[in-house]
């Protein structure tokens, strides 16, 4: 038997490029609930977690899993769930309480066709607002776009690496072909995948206040059994961990938890751009259907339009400040999107310099690169 | 004792800066939370060893005053936090305490799965009859035609036989006591604590504030005095017969103690089968 990272070159499936991006990462516990076209991640946990050492537990439900994350990361383990739409719907509830108690974990969202039941196993980037509006209240999240199976590998660390620094739930967003298709992956040497965790306290227990945080916003995690005794709630609380009902308490609170991430978007957010020193026209995708775009933009430079394309690496924080100024010396923006139109929104929220062209298309088959191309010609400049 | 302060036998166990407690006058919960920590200290169990998770509601409460790891968590969900925590970390010695409405109505399912699983965790249900935290509405134990606010007709639904769910989901220690039996109950959570396995503890707990105004119950004196007459222990008796009743009868006592290999256990033997096998597809 080989070590607990299988480094090497594989023809490997994308959501068993993330299984493994999850070893690789430290993860040790896994929860979820069987679900298309997510439950291959499973699976692979299933076989590899109680090998190096981790446990792989199979719950009555999508609630229990994300509740069980939430127990397991107080616990000191790097925790993940894998999930579809319907089973994302049911996360919300403690996917709340994982941001509101800042226990970092990983949920991954294998998309498909919704709402409801919708198309279980075909694609759609459908969960993209979702994604970032999951659960009640004042929040900033992370989620991740993976556009290979390569990516599924590295942006899996990534999300762990993001979780454990700012101590919050990541979610891994990827379409069902990025998730259910096979292409190279390479896993690297266990020495070469940067594996960031969790701020510990550097005071003894009489001395630790839970939430209290210094300029990186993000407060050093106690964990159960460490000796530190503390108290957490989904209660809005104050430092010391316990109920704040002032007026105050609230903002106090909410402020630090979207502060955290927003003061540190720009080293969060990762952008691939593609031609776009001299484009007129850019192209603004992520996932499967970035792929079409960027074939778009070479056979639209081939036909003497001056193309471009902004690949969406991380979609939440969004790049807002990148697109305005992008956008002022651009004539158009196209937003290609396997749903009937939701980052198009927050693209026309962002870029004041140019106009903004929606090109929606439900899923399941992603846009082909004739159509964003032909899209982009159609535009008149 | 300097600067004249009193030391309570409890006080290692509590988080004095919480009180005074925020439970109306008469309920039963103050018991709960001494019986337990009279428990803990008998068990000699290690503070820093403990975790105690509850769910929303007044019971949910409880683990604020607490010296020790606790967590109040979304409501209905704490048995499965405490899964994951127990899971992650075996050595933990893991409770979950909350009431009839987070446990066996928005949380029902993850009990029944918890209790088949064997998860080794000791779990103390506060039965109160209502939603007390919300002022009053129905649950799953209201007992048939009881007055709630959203019963204003009376109840119409059967109340659920907590002790013979548990029973039947496969827990390996299964109790019924009364806030007035407190030693038995004290002696119980004991049990439940030294068990390596799913313990479960209903605890019958007036609450003259709400459900008892309500049905003109009267004082909690008046309530305590009535859960005295009804309650007859019958230990060892199976759990279909261990029937309840508000005002007629109410059986206590131990009905179930067995063992059986806990989950955690099992998740080792699971470690040791697959890294024998060795790495399945791939690699």
């Amino acid at each position: 038997m080989r070590g607990e990272i299988l480094t090497g070159t594989y023809l490997a499936q994308g959501d068993w490029a993330c299984a493994e991006g999850a070893i690789a990462a430290g993860c040790r516990f896994f929860a979820a609930y069987p679900i298309t076209p997510a439950t291959e991640i499973m699976e692979r946990m299933a076989v590899r977690l109680p090998q190096v050492g981790g446990d792989f537990v199979q719950f009555e439900d999508e609630i229990a899993s994300m509740a069980a994350l939430v127990g397991a990361s107080y616990a000191g383990a790097k925790a993940m769930t894998a999930t579809s739409g319907p089973g994302l719907s049911l996360m919300a509830e403690n996917i709340g309480l994982a941001l509101m108690t800042e226990a970092p974990c990983v949920v991954v969202d294998i998309m498909r066709g919704g709402p409801s039941t919708g198309q279980p196993t075909m694609a759609a980037q459908g969960d993209l607002m979702q994604a970032r509006w999951l659960t009640h209240g004042d929040y900033e999240m992370i989620a991740l776009v993976p556009a290979s199976v390569q990516e599924m590998f590295d942006l899996t660390v990534e999300a762990f690496n993001l979780a454990e620094r700012y101590r919050l739930p990541v979610l891994l967003l990827a379409d069902a072909l990025i998730g259910q298709m096979y292409e190279k992956l390479v896993i690297p040497e266990a020495d070469q995948v940067g594996v960031e965790s969790r701020k510990k306290p550097t005071v003894g227990p009489g001395d630790y206040l839970p939430f209290q945080v210094d300029d990186s916003l993000v407060p050093a995690m106690a964990c159960f059994g460490e000796g530190y005794r503390f108290y957490v709630t989904g209660l809005t609380h104050d430092e010391s961990g316990y109920p704040d009902m002032s007026p105050q308490g609230q903002g106090r609170l909410v402020t630090r938890l979207c502060a955290k991430v927003r003061d540190r978007a720009g080293e969060i957010m990762r952008l691939d751009t593609y031609h776009l020193e001299d484009a007129e026209v850019v192209v603004v995708a992520y996932g499967m259907v970035a792929r079409s775009a960027q074939q778009a933009v070479d056979l639209a430079r081939e036909r003497g339009l001056r193309a471009g394309l902004l690949r969406l690496v991380t979609v939440w924080p969004f790049p807002t400040q990148f697109l305005d100024g992008l956008s002022r010396r651009l004539k158009a923006l196209l937003v290609p999107e396997m749903n009937c139109g939701q980052l198009v929104h927050e693209v026309r929220g962002a870029a004041r310099g140019c106009s903004v062209h929606s090109l929606p298309k439900p899923g399941p088959i992603p846009h082909s690169a004739q159509e964003i191309m032909e899209a982009m010609e159609g535009i008149k400049i | 004792m300097s600067g004249g302060e009193v030391k309570f036998p409890l006080d290692d166990l509590l988080r004095r800066d919480r009180f005074p407690h925020l439970w109306c006058q008469g309920c039963g919960l103050g018991i709960i939370l001494s019986t337990f920590c009279r428990a803990v200290l008998e068990a000699d169990i290690d503070l820093d060893d403990l975790v105690v998770a509850s769910g929303i509601g007044c019971a949910g409460r409880l683990p604020g005053y607490l010296n020790c790891d606790t967590f109040h968590a979304t409501h209905g969900r704490a048995i499965p936090l405490a899964s994951g925590a127990k899971i992650a970390n075996p050595d933990l010695k893991v409770v979950v305490i909350s009431g009839d409405g987070d446990l066996f109505a928005i949380g029902g399912n993850h009990f029944i799965h918890a209790a088949r699983r064997n998860l080794e965790m000791l779990v103390i249900c506060s039965n109160n009859f209502n939603y007390g935290m919300t002022g009053g509405q129905l649950g799953p134990t209201t007992p048939f035609q009881a007055l709630t606010r959203t019963t204003p007709f009376g109840n119409w639904e059967e109340p659920l036989n907590l002790v013979q769910l548990a029973a039947a989901a496969g827990a390996t220690y299964v109790a019924r006591w009364t806030v007035t039996y407190a030693q038995r109950l004290t002696n119980s959570i004991k049990k439940g604590l030294q068990r390596e396995g799913f313990a479960f503890i209903e605890v019958v707990s007036p609450c003259p504030a709400i459900y008892g105004e309500m049905n003109e119950q009267g004082s909690a004196w008046q309530m305590w005095e009535e859960l005295e007459a009804v309650s007859r222990i019958r230990d060892g008796i199976p759990p279909a017969e261990a029937s309840f009743d508000l005002h007629e009868r109410i059986i206590c006592g131990d009905f179930i103690d067995r063992e059986r290999m806990g989950y955690t256990l099992r998740l080792r033997q699971n470690r040791d089968v697959a890294r024998q096998e060795g790495l399945a597809g791939y690699g």
